[in-house]
């Protein structure tokens, strides 16, 4: 098992492939060329709003502005959203057009594979790019990306995979100070990403729904500070509570 | 005021008691016949409760037909258990009279049932609180309900209009005033600064200006304030007070009982233990703070109302309300930190109008010697501490306008009106409600996306007509309503101690007695086996599940104190202004302590002592660490704001700071740069330093990354109506929180920096947390008085702050190089990296 913070975020390895966390959340694997997101939750806050609860209607615009810095910065022959890219399967009708023609040029532009999730169960229409429930590569480690992890006990568990779903973060506490931020997890068997929306909450990697995906007190997260990703182990991080 | 005589139930229930009607009780009546909103300021245990409620007796006795209208009178006050208590004391003049009405109180505590009827059949008194009057006035059936009040009495006035409930109140009394136009209100106030701005918040203001009439009550006998002069060694940096310890323990026994105040809840902790360990008489001495399980609070408020106890710690839970004839001595520890203060809880004891209190203050270090001596003259002057102002909060406004939605069908310009006649909202400009109005109906997004899924909804006949869009959103409101956003607390819960090894698996932890509540981000920082002081007990910590902490008795002399701070206030303007004159005052030491006169002679032998209105800066080096120490005198948290600030500048003057602590005198910042050098060589000028200019970009930027605005916006937009409250118990559902107010702030911020929640948790910001307010009275202050001494070692005066670290969390350390520092101590990552262990 292999980790460091580089300059270009943190590097470590998931079933072989060398891959990189980088701070905006996504992950990028040099071997295939590849970037990948989780959990983008488009059309959060409208969801909300159809139930009275005015959220602010920003967080499509700025979940897509940081997506397209990040699609920039990489320039990814393929792009990989992991599930729940959409708050629900009506997205469409609340997107203002605007935000919408910018996911289209974007599915056209780069090669799209939109892995289903539970909140977005169907294929996304109008947008180019494929569907599907799971997708599996190979390169110098082969992985397998789906959007819910599946229990480490299962028979249908297979080394490499990558996923979304629980929106990980960490929580630590240093000279008297807690620090509680999003975080990729890894225990250089299966990975999770953190969700990447704008407006998604997170999940401390210690509360139970992790307890079937790692062993406990075994695996890495990899901190998201402001400018700079720290990776801490198991045995550092503390509980949001108990 | 003339002579007035009083209906003969009346004067015949005072003459059989012996007594006769104060001036004040008879000049508050005559005013509330007339018509008139009044303010009567009287020291307790001037009979002011029974003052506010006579006019309302007299108008039910005299006119019978009043007792079958409906509500007649409403009485408000900040504290459950006052009404509960008012309720009581109440009904026993009004049966010996022969009055045939229903008092009754309404609070969050009472049983739906009882609700529900008082709804169908309101009582003629009824005793309640703010938010209980803003749910009330929710209701469709409101204004029949209220159309028969004649009488608001609003207890402990001084204590509830300066803040946020405060500014409920004004809007639900802005509503009364026209649900019910002849309703007359009254105010019963403790001596405060300014009584005009009072008087304001009691009358509509229609005519701009527009005071309630002013009733004082004769003054009571002067106090008695003495100040602990002990023979032991006052400690710099201490705020226990340990050493005055068997001092308390002998002025408890030379009275029948005694009143212990302390700052914090920590202090109350600490000060009962401390007194238990010497207390070899076992004198009865109890606790009372407001983590306790209520049961063990209404224990020891019982046995003090039957006079069984000697003594009581507590904390601000007992300044306000019920009255204990039995105190004769209050005893402070630690600094009062305000005269206003100090002069309530005096009151506290012998509430015999015309008898003396007696008080004894007890600093627990040097620099609270000077502030108890400040406080001691402030209170023989008759001085209080000054209000400020207070701009009504727009989140609050949002959550009346909501309120008033759900009533019923309402016309924004009526409504404009109606809520400008609270002095809070006086200047509120229309610009600004219709932001707020927006905020309710849309959210109040610049995109305008959210039409579709409003709230409110314009008529369209009518667009000044605002009407609720589904009656769900009622019952909303009702579930959210009030301005109290309390930390999360957790349960604490006892239980039998885990064995600390043994075969198999450990047993199950099984609950047992509840010993209260304690703030949740407490006892996450602990883990278990951790130890630590509640209730009076060693505890240790063994789990924490869901919304309890499961903890077991534990024998560690050692605990590790509560570090929760509730109730801990700065230091305030007026007593910091003397303090500041005491000390640039040479010949005043002569009246303090042979020790703390040294203190300070010692202090300017080695530097300088800080003048009345410059700055004293003071820098130093240490185990290559250099120190910078400041003395605004501004307290806590204006402080802490200036040491945000302070860094960030130093930071770009490429001072490296480290970090900083501040209490309430001092500031001291240390760096990885020699600041002392600097400021000699001229590479940093000081004035540029402490420049004004800090309030403005500097601030900005940090506001943008600070956790104190972060936890205000969340306040804001809970009051506001954006997100619902959390519910104690309430588990959070699902695998991740569904989304945070950290999150909606960023974004907001982002894209909306002019939302009108963000202002609002701005202006709270200025004046609370941050008391930037209070910063930049400073800053202007001391511009061009600032001296600078660049010293060997520590001073005297520096001493004491700097013995804060480790007491305080030191902030101004980037929250990134916190986690670089945290994943520099994940050492098997640092062998793996430097290729140790390898695949």
């Amino acid at each position: 098992m292999t980790g460091q913070v580089t300059e270009q975020g943190a590097e470590f390895r998931v079933n072989g492939a060398r891959l990189i966390g980088d701070m905006s959340g996504a992950v990028y694997w040099p071997a295939t060329d590849a970037l990948i997101v989780a959990d983008l939750h488009l059309e959060k806050a409208s969801a909300y709003a159809t139930r009275g609860v005015a959220l602010p209607p920003y967080d499509t615009t700025e979940t897509l502005n940081r997506l397209e810095a990040c699609l920039e910065r990489f320039a990814p022959r393929l792009f990989v959203s992991l599930g729940d890219s959409f708050h629900d399967n009506s997205w469409q009708e609340r997107m203002a057009a605007r935000d919408a023609a910018r996911l289209v040029s974007l599915s056209r532009q780069i090669e799209t594979v939109w892995v289903l999730g539970n909140h977005d169960p169907a294929p996304p229409s109008g947008l180019a790019g494929k569907a599907c429930e799971s997708l599996d590569m190979s390169a110098d480690g082969s992985l397998h990306f789906r959007h819910e992890p599946i229990a480490r006990d299962s028979a249908a568990f297979t080394c490499g995979e990558v996923a979304g779903h629980l929106h990980p973060c960490a929580r630590v506490r240093q000279r008297g100070r807690v620090l509680r931020r999003r975080c990729f997890v890894e225990d250089t068997t299966r990975l999770i990403l953190p969700a990447f929306g704008a407006l998604t909450g997170s999940l401390n990697v210690l509360d139970s729904a992790f307890d079937a995906v790692f062993e406990a007190g075994h695996f890495n997260a990899w901190m998201i500070g402001k400018n700079t990703i720290a990776g801490l182990s198991a045995n550092q991080l503390s509980p949001d509570r108990g | 005021m003339g002579e007035i005589t009083l209906p003969t139930v009346f004067a015949n229930w005072f003459a059989t008691r012996g007594w006769y009607p104060r001036a004040h009780q008879q000049a508050l009546w005559a005013e509330t016949r007339a018509g008139n909103h009044a303010l009567l300021i009287a020291p307790t245990g001037g009979g002011k409760t029974l003052a506010g409620f006579l006019p309302s007796l007299i108008d039910l006795a005299d006119r019978p037909e009043s007792r079958t209208q409906g509500l007649h009178t409403i009485y408000v006050s900040p504290l459950k258990a006052l009404a509960v208590d008012i309720q009581r004391n109440l009904m026993e003049p009004v049966e010996q009279m022969g009055i045939d009405i229903c008092i009754e109180t309404r609070t969050g505590d009472t049983p739906p049932n009882r609700k529900q009827r008082q709804k169908t059949h309101p009582p003629q008194i009824m005793l309640t609180t703010p938010e209980q009057i803003a749910l009330m006035l929710s209701w469709p059936e409101a204004p029949s309900y209220f159309a028969s009040l004649r009488h608001i009495i609003i207890d402990e006035l001084h204590a509830l209009y300066p803040n946020k409930r405060g500014d409920l109140l004004a809007l639900g009394l802005a509503r009364l005033s026209t649900l019910a136009p002849n309703v007359v209100c009254t105010g019963l106030s403790a001596t405060v600064a300014e009584p005009d701005s009072l008087r304001r918040y009691l009358t509509p203001q229609t005519e701009p200006g527009s005071l309630a009439s002013l009733v004082v009550g004769a003054e009571g006998a002067a106090a008695q304030v003495d100040i602990l002069d002990t023979k032991e060694r006052l400690p710099w940096g201490s705020h226990s007070a340990l050493h005055a310890m068997s001092d308390v323990l002998a002025a408890i026994k030379k009275v029948k009982t005694a009143l212990i105040f302390v700052n914090t809840r920590s202090q109350a902790e600490r000060v009962f233990r401390e007194l238990w360990d010497i207390n070899h008489d076992n004198l009865e001495i109890a606790l009372h703070h407001g983590s306790l399980a209520r049961e063990r609070r209404r224990k020891v408020e019982a046995a003090m109302a039957t006079g069984s106890l000697r003594a009581v710690v507590c904390t601000s839970t007992l300044d306000l309300g019920i009255d204990w004839g039995s105190v004769d001595l209050v005893i402070h520890v630690g600094a009062p930190k305000g005269a206003s203060r100090l002069a309530q809880r005096i009151g506290r004891a012998n509430h015999q109008y015309d008898t003396a209190s007696s008080a004894l203050l007890v600093p627990s270090n040097r620099f609270e010697v000077l502030e108890c001596e400040a406080a001691r003259e402030s209170v023989a002057a008759g001085e209080q501490d000054g209000a400020v102002f207070r701009r009504g909060g727009l989140d609050v406004l949002a959550q009346h306008i909501f309120g008033t939605a759900c009533a019923g069908p309402f016309s924004a310009t009526q409504i404009y009106d109606e809520v400008r006649k609270a002095h809070a909202y006086h200047s509120l400009s229309r610009e600004t409600f219709e932001q707020v109005l927006d905020f309710v109906s849309t959210g109040g997004y610049a995109l305008r996306s959210y039409d579709r899924f409003a709230r409110l909804r314009r008529d369209r006949e009518n667009p000044d007509l605002y009407r609720l869009t589904h009656p769900r959103l009622a019952t909303r409101y009702a579930m959210n309503v009030g301005t109290i956003v309390e930390a999360p607390m957790l349960k604490v819960r006892l239980t039998r101690a885990r064995k600390a090894s043994g075969a198999g698996r450990p047993r199950p932890l099984t609950g047992g007695r509840v010993l209260g509540e304690m703030e949740e981000y407490f006892l996450t920082s602990l883990t278990p086996g951790d130890t630590f002081v509640f209730a009076g007990e060693t505890l240790k910590l063994e789990a924490v599940r869901d919304t309890e902490a499961l903890v077991s008795r534990a024998r560690d002399a050692d605990a590790k104190v509560p570090s929760y701070q509730g109730g801990r206030f700065p230091i305030s303007i007026h007593l910091a202004a003397r303090v500041r004159a005491m000390l640039a005052d040479p010949e005043q030491w002569q009246k303090l302590p042979a020790q703390v006169a040294q203190w300070l002679t010692l202090q300017a032998e080695v530097s300088r002592v800080p003048n009345e209105s410059g700055l004293l800066v003071e820098t130093f080096a240490r185990a290559a660490r250099y120190y910078m120490t400041c003395y605004p005198f501004e307290g806590r948290l204006a402080h802490q704001t200036l040491g945000m600030l302070l860094t960030r500048r130093l930071e770009r003057a490429g001072a490296r700071p480290m970090g900083f602590v501040a209490n309430d005198y001092a500031l001291s910042i240390w760096s990885l740069r020699d600041v002392g050098l600097m400021i000699e060589q001229g590479t940093l000028r000081l004035e540029d330093l402490f420049s004004s200019d800090m309030l403005g970009d500097d601030l900005e930027a940090w506001l943008d990354e600070s956790s104190l605005m972060k936890r205000t916006f969340r306040d804001c937009a809970m009051i506001g109506g954006l997100i619902e409250r959390q519910f104690p118990g309430q588990k959070k559902t699902g695998r991740q929180v569904t989304f945070s107010a950290d999150l909606i702030f960023d974004v907001l911020r982002t894209h909306q920096p002019d939302h009108v929640l963000l202002q609002a948790a701005r202006a709270d910001a200025s004046t609370g947390l941050l008391d930037i307010g209070r910063l930049g009275h400073m800053l202007s202050r001391i511009s061009g008085q600032i001296s600078h001494c660049r010293l060997k070692h520590v001073s005297p005066l520096a001493a004491p702050v700097l013995m804060e670290m480790g007491k305080e969390p030191i902030r101004g350390a980037a929250d990134d190089d916190l986690l670089s520092e945290a994943a520099a101590r994940n050492t098997r990552l640092i062998m793996e990296a430097s290729g140790l262990i390898g695949d």
